[in-house]
């Protein structure tokens, strides 16, 4: 029997598209129309690891146990190690980050997100100069200028573009693509710079002196301005503050090739700063191109339980935050991590290579529904539901904004839920005893 | 469960009790007649009883709040205290985390709290915080006035229509009342623009403030609405802006309650009684706005008083925040929300010798102090906007104590003796006057006072115990005693459960979430969501099917009825 479930929300990327048709046949998922291949990809599912599994040795092979054994022996791990780490909670839903910080308090452990290789150097830059941003609808409705900077929605966010910010047809912009002049800023010339109105190449590790050029030139300090500043003419320059100056709403988003490129959060703190001075002559907005779909609610659930919105430190019982010091990759590469929970995000394929040589040497457990890197060194993995297919609850979208995420299917395995739950209530026990 | 408070010096002003020897007795989590023997007894040894505070605009859950949070690290460090048993750890001061948001109004005897504006498109989030608020009773208001579907209606001056559109939007944000931020102006900042006054037209939708507020004024009291309409008036934060509170003031003459209250709540009069033309000759109007109320019977104001050192200002006045950010030149979030309405985060630190603040101070004190009847001015410091919610024991401290205000005076950049009445006020508050203005005159305002604000048979069983014996104290001379006991209640009783005892935190059961369900006729209502369907198939970034409000973030509500047809109270 086929069943049909209409607004559904794809589980994939930070646009969080909330006009999915699923349909499930006899509790499979046969198609989702819509959704983006990378989207469509993530609802349908694939190999799937089957049971929970342990090794001692990590250079053994594992071996399948019960989901008792490998909640046991997970809760151990973590009861016994003085400097555990909880990273990942990008693919889940709030509930369970808010079960993930009640462990973490329980622990005293470092919980921290995917945010860390991705970004978190806008967390920083918001620290300095705030944000000023509103929600996607406000640019579909109004946007007449919209830059993507070192970002690239062809590939990485799909149905952006027409949902939201390129083609999208609104109050204020009736002729959608017609009505809009794009711009995009990027090393290279992607996908996204080919539908441009206009590319700019910018030199390797040179975002910071763009954005300052631009700031003098929006300034009226255009005589300061060298000939070529990071690859890219004066003029071109020029022209760019030029068409800002004019938008009536501009919307300038960044990526990747901003936050992890050279200079890192002081690129998004000079881009804060460009829109918040170009707010003098038109309204402008600036947004994050958030990644994993629900990357931006464990910093909106952290933030309200414990005050910061990542790399949270509680071995002093209270929350303490200093990145630099207690972000993942900090206590990796120091080597003070002495156990690992990797739950819903990739470390084994994202962190730098001396965080993944020091997990390899320290009992990791993992929680996930997929194989993946992170699998390869650790040493208990106990499979769990899908969030946003076959588990319920909420996640918020890139622009801030929470939506609930449907259950399409009865889920095979435990939820992240269970699974914490359990753990925290073995760690009470083992440290009671 | 049973309990029995003896010999307490009971303040109750909504059952004309001020300071009487009076025992309260409590069973199942309401105020009874009397207990059985076997009543848990706590003597309160003439020491001050109150109902449990209530305040009815502070901003404790949401998007603006968390965006605080995010920005602010440097205000999370400053309020941290570890786990213990009992409760999760506190952060912040101006933005302290869900925990420390609950724990420390119940410390200080307050047992329900609601947050002052909420968009519907991000009410999910204002009830994902509240429900992890623990301890206190909340609730919501929504913000209407830059609406789309509210300025079409008005425009088209269709009143069911409108009403159907704010008892619909109530329903899906989960929400209390209807808030009005700088009617129009939402919409306006939008592009950058604002309006300037009640009179402005707001392009494309061809309406004025002044029509909005009219408007939904109407529309609250054709609901029947437990609130009224809850106004933070336009041209916020400019010198010269009395003239538009007044004239805002002025348009409920136009509407008629149908409740016993106000129809219009104008709201942190602190930033919108300013006199002046420009920053060099701003001055305090408070006292313009005190003698409006003094004569008039429909209009009801709360402080928003200042504290000096750090605030987090937020609000869903976008324009007033991006001037504030390029006047202090500090760290600037902008939040606007399509099709509903703005809002903005600034940091701020006041200061006690820049004059502007200094008036500002005084404001908050005036309008207490010169209005008559307490039930017209709440106390409240628009938490984390005039200050944090934790220096309410100062305000009071400060209303009770000419002494104490001469003191702070004399600590004042100098233009709080040429700019504002202060110094000449030598009213004191007393007890009575504090329990209504955080007490009986909040819940009056709110529509509550059926259970809450006081303590009588049938009210909520929500009472706070002082480290104060009324008849043995001299609040002008002993204001430093009045503050630190009002800082740390000696029992917060909480729905029956004691959840502060000594100031500790004792227990932390979940408070609920007020919200109303208003109904109006189907068919009106059909008629409305056609409007709707179509905002969202063309304007809207996300579908109708996932808009609403679900019952999942509300494991504890508490449901209010009201709407145009007559319905029976559950």
């Amino acid at each position: 029997m086929s069943n049909v479930i209409t607004d559904a929300l794809c589980p994939f990327c930070g646009c969080m598209c909330d006009d999915i048709t699923v349909v499930v046949e006899n509790n499979k998922i046969i198609e989702a129309k819509h959704a983006c291949k990378i989207g469509a990809a993530k609802i349908m599912g694939h190999h799937r690891i089957k049971a929970p599994m342990m090794r001692k040795d990590k250079n053994a092979d594992f071996k399948e146990v019960s989901y008792d054994e490998a909640i046991n022996e997970a809760a151990r791990m973590l009861a016994n190690s003085k400097r555990p780490l909880m990273y990942g909670w990008a693919s889940v839903l709030c509930e369970v980050h808010k079960k993930g910080i009640l462990l973490a308090e329980e622990l005293g452990a470092i919980i921290d997100n995917t945010a860390t290789v991705c970004h978190g150097p806008s967390t920083l830059a918001v620290h300095e100069k705030g944000l000023p941003t509103s929600t996607l609808g406000q640019i579909k409705n109004r946007a007449d200028v919209v830059v993507f900077w070192g970002s690239n929605p062809v590939h990485a966010h799909p149905r952006h573009m027409g949902r939201y910010s390129v083609f999208a047809k609104g109050f204020f912009s009736e002729k959608g693509r017609r009505g809009r002049k794009i711009i995009v800023v990027d090393v290279r010339k992607t996908e996204t710079a080919g539908m441009a109105d206009e590319y700019i190449q910018v030199q390797q590790g040179s975002d910071y002196l763009v954005i300052s050029a631009l700031r003098a030139i929006l300034a009226g300090q255009a005589a300061v301005v060298p000939d070529t500043v990071g690859g890219v003419p004066k003029e071109q320059l020029v022209k760019l503050v030029d068409t800002l100056k004019a938008a009536r709403f501009g919307a300038i988003f960044f990526g990747m090739g901003l936050t992890q490129s050279m200079s890192r959060y002081k690129n998004i703190d000079n881009a804060i700063s460009l829109t918040t001075e170009l707010n003098s002559f038109g309204k402008h907005v600036i947004m994050p191109m958030r990644g994993h779909y629900n990357v931006t609610g464990f910093g909106q659930v952290c933030a309200w339980e414990t005050g910061y919105a990542t790399a949270v430190d509680f071995a002093r019982g209270a929350p303490y935050y200093n990145p630099g010091e207690t972000a993942a990759n900090d206590v990796l590469t120091r080597k003070e991590t002495d156990a690992a929970m990797i739950i819903a995000g990739d470390a084994g394929a994202h962190f730098p290579a001396n965080s993944v040589r020091h997990l390899a040497k320290i009992p990791v457990v993992q929680i996930d529904p997929y194989w993946n890197p992170t699998t390869e060194v650790a040493n208990v993995v106990i499979p769990v539901a899908i969030c946003g297919v076959e588990v319920e609850g909420t996640a918020y979208r890139m622009d801030g904004v929470s939506l609930r995420y449907r259950k399409m299917i009865e889920p095979t395995h435990p939820t992240d839920l269970e699974i914490l739950e359990k753990i925290t209530k073995r760690v009470i026990e083992i440290r009671g005893e | 469960m049973e309990l029995l408070i003896k010999n307490g010096a009971v303040f109750d002003p909504a059952n004309g009790i001020a300071g009487d020897k009076t025992d309260i007795s409590i069973k199942d989590g309401k105020i009874v007649d009397k207990v059985s023997s076997g009543a848990i007894v706590i003597d309160a040894g003439g020491r001050l009883v109150m109902p449990g505070g209530v305040d009815a605009h502070s901003h404790i859950a949401g998007a603006k709040v968390n965006v605080g949070r995010i920005m602010r690290p440097e205000d999370t460090r400053a309020g941290i205290k570890p786990r213990t048993k009992i409760t999760r750890p506190y952060t912040g001061y101006t933005v302290p985390n869900v925990y420390a948001m609950g724990y420390r109004y119940a410390q200080m005897g307050y047992t329900t709290v609601f947050e002052a504006a909420q968009a519907i498109m991000k009410a999910r989030h204002t009830h994902e915080e509240l429900e992890e608020i623990p301890i206190i009773d909340k609730g919501a208001l929504t913000l209407f006035g830059s609406n789309w579907p509210t300025m079409d209606y008005v425009r088209e001056k269709n009143m069911d229509k409108l009403a159907a559109y704010v008892a619909w939007g109530l329903l899906a944000s989960r929400g209390f009342g209807i808030k009005v931020v700088n009617p129009g102006g939402g919409e306006m900042w939008g592009f950058g623009k604002n309006v300037t006054g009640l009179d402005d037209v707001v392009p494309n939708f061809e309406v004025t403030p002044r029509d909005i507020i009219v408007s939904l004024m109407k529309v609250n009291e054709m609901l029947g609405l437990p609130h009224s309409v809850h106004l933070h008036c336009n041209n916020l934060g400019k010198p010269g802006n009395y003239k538009t509170t007044l004239a805002s003031m002025e348009l409920a003459k136009q509407v008629k309650p149908s409740k016993d209250r106000q129809v219009l709540h104008v709201t942190h009069v602190t930033f919108n009684c300013w006199g002046g033309t420009n920053w060099g000759d701003f001055e305090s109007k408070a006292d313009e706005i005190a003698n409006y109320l003094n004569n008039s019977e429909n209009v009801t104001t709360d402080m928003g008083q200042l504290i000096f050192g750090s605030a987090t200002t937020m609000t869903a006045d976008g324009p007033v925040q991006y001037a504030n950010a390029k006047l202090l030149h500090a760290k600037w979030a902008n939040g606007d929300v399509e099709l509903e309405d703005a809002s903005g985060v600034v940091p701020i630190f006041y200061v006690k010798q820049v004059s502007i603040h200094a008036i500002m101070w005084a404001m908050g004190l005036e309008l207490a102090l010169l209005t008559k009847d307490p039930y017209k001015v709440l106390l409240t410091t628009d938490h984390p906007n005039g200050g944090p919610f934790v220096n309410y024991p100062e305000v009071i401290a400060l209303l009770m104590s000419n002494k104490k205000r001469q003191e702070e005076i004399k600590t004042l950049h100098e233009a709080v003796h040429k700019r504002t009445k202060i110094p000449g006020i030598e009213r004191e508050l007393g007890f009575n006057d504090i329990a209504i203005m955080t007490r009986a005159g909040s819940a009056k305002v709110l529509g509550l006072l059926d259970t809450k604000g006081h303590l009588g048979v049938g009210a909520d069983a929500d009472v706070s115990i002082y480290d104060i014996k009324p008849d043995q104290t001299d609040p002008s001379a002993e204001h430093a005693k009045i503050k630190s006991a009002f800082q740390s209640a000696a029992y917060t009783i909480k729905g029956g459960n004691v959840v502060v005892k000594d100031g500790q935190i004792t227990a932390t059961p979940m408070g609920r979430t007020f919200w109303v369900d208003a109904s109006v006729p189907d068919e009106q209502k059909e008629i409305m969501m056609k409007d709707i369907r179509m905002k969202f198939k063309n304007y809207y970034s996300i579908n109708l099917a996932n808009y609403m409000v679900q019952d999942a973030y509300l494991t504890h509500p508490y449901v209010v009825r009201a709407g145009v047809i007559p319905v029976e109270v559950s």
